[in-house]
């Protein structure tokens, strides 16, 4: 019975971990594939308003994005709370909408320049008059296609 | 001699700690993004004088700074706002001799309400002081009347439903056949029920 030396008992064997590494590259790859970069920083609030009667933004490429609501804390000393709009890094005011879309426009391939979506992230508390500035400004520059940008969800929760 | 020909084995056990500190880069790095909305098309700024509508073409909704919502001068809760744009669209009031009767509506045929959905339009004004959550969820309302009705004519036709049909034409792997029919009866139902969504600044009280 010597060769069969017996094990002590009360030791667990050790758990293999060298399945890990894969477990974790799986999350990694997930979170890869799910998520985007983050293009710029939000500095205001930014909850979006629900709806159900959506539609897709296809083509990342052809959308500009437009930023509006409150400035979040720590811009609010400085800013105040009113709704503000946010370009690309940075706070503007409604003037600056319009050369804003062409900047943006002028960056963009020639043959996609006519095709430019503008999504509107707007905070839901923000008030309709800021909204209807923009659009004026959007319309002097002729980028008429708007994209409301929502959550997908029942519309009756926004009031709350 | 022979086991030292053997290749040793890479220790793989700092895989993990690499993997790791990959995934929380990629955590902080990036967001989940929404990217679905409601699309909308703004007037051209350079506006030719507007053609004289009949009133009873025009469905009136306003928003006023209290976030109430008046529909045609009263004030309506917006549970009722889809019915009651549905009725509107849907109403079909030109007779049977003229020539732009709807013969597919099932609306009441009324003479105060609209001839035709080609003719219907629905006017949205909000005041500068509501806010844009409302102001949405009155979007998403009208929009869900036409869809209702655009469902319904597709159904009857191509026993179909008509998202179901643009999802199918927006998606990629569609055959370019499929596409080229399916373009046809999109734009067949889109005409029958076009959206006529103004949000010009019309004046009027509330």
């Amino acid at each position: 019975m010597a060769k069969f030396a017996k094990k002590k008992d009360g030791d667990l064997p050790a758990v293999s971990t060298a399945s890990l590494p894969d477990i974790v590259f799986m999350l990694l790859f997930f979170f890869m594939t799910v998520t985007t970069m983050k293009d710029s920083s939000l500095l205001v609030e930014n909850t979006l308003p629900n709806a159900t009667e959506i539609k897709k933004l296809e083509k990342k490429d052809r959308v500009i994005y437009i930023y509006v609501g409150r400035p979040t804390q720590e811009y609010q000393k400085v800013f105040g709370t009113e709704p503000k709009i946010q370009l690309n890094d940075k706070f503007a005011s409604v003037e600056e909408v319009g050369s804003y879309i062409l900047a943006e426009r002028a960056k963009k391939p020639q043959e996609i320049q006519n095709v430019l979506t503008t999504a509107l992230k707007v905070d839901k508390d923000a008030n309709m008059g800021l909204i209807a500035d923009i659009k004026q400004q959007l319309r002097e520059v002729n980028a008429l296609k708007v994209n409301y940008t929502t959550y997908e969800g029942d519309a009756f929760n926004n009031l709350q | 001699m022979a086991r030292n020909n053997e290749i040793p084995e890479v220790n793989a056990g700092s895989m993990a700690d690499i993997a790791f500190l990959l995934l929380i880069f990629f955590l902080v790095t990036t967001t989940i993004q929404t990217d679905v909305g409601i699309d909308r098309k703004l007037p051209p700024q350079e506006t030719t004088p507007p053609l004289p509508i009949n009133e009873r073409n025009i469905f009136r909704v306003s928003l006023n700074k209290n976030d109430e919502l008046f529909v045609e001068g009263d004030v309506l809760s917006i549970d009722q706002l889809k019915t009651s744009a549905i009725t509107f669209l849907d109403n079909g009031g030109s007779s049977k001799e003229d020539a732009n009767h709807c013969n597919y509506c099932k609306g009441e045929h009324r003479v105060d309400s609209s001839d035709n959905p080609q003719e219907a339009i629905i006017a949205f004004n909000s005041d500068r002081e509501a806010s844009y959550g409302m102001y949405i969820r009155v979007q998403n309302e009208l929009t869900a009347a036409y869809t209702a009705l655009r469902n319904r004519e597709a159904q009857r036709m191509f026993n179909m439903d008509f998202v179901d049909m643009e999802e199918i034409y927006f998606d990629v792997k569609t055959s370019v056949q499929t596409k080229k029919k399916l373009k046809t009866e999109i734009s067949q139902i889109r005409n029958m029920y076009p959206m006529k969504l103004s949000e010009a600044e019309t004046k009027f009280n509330l």
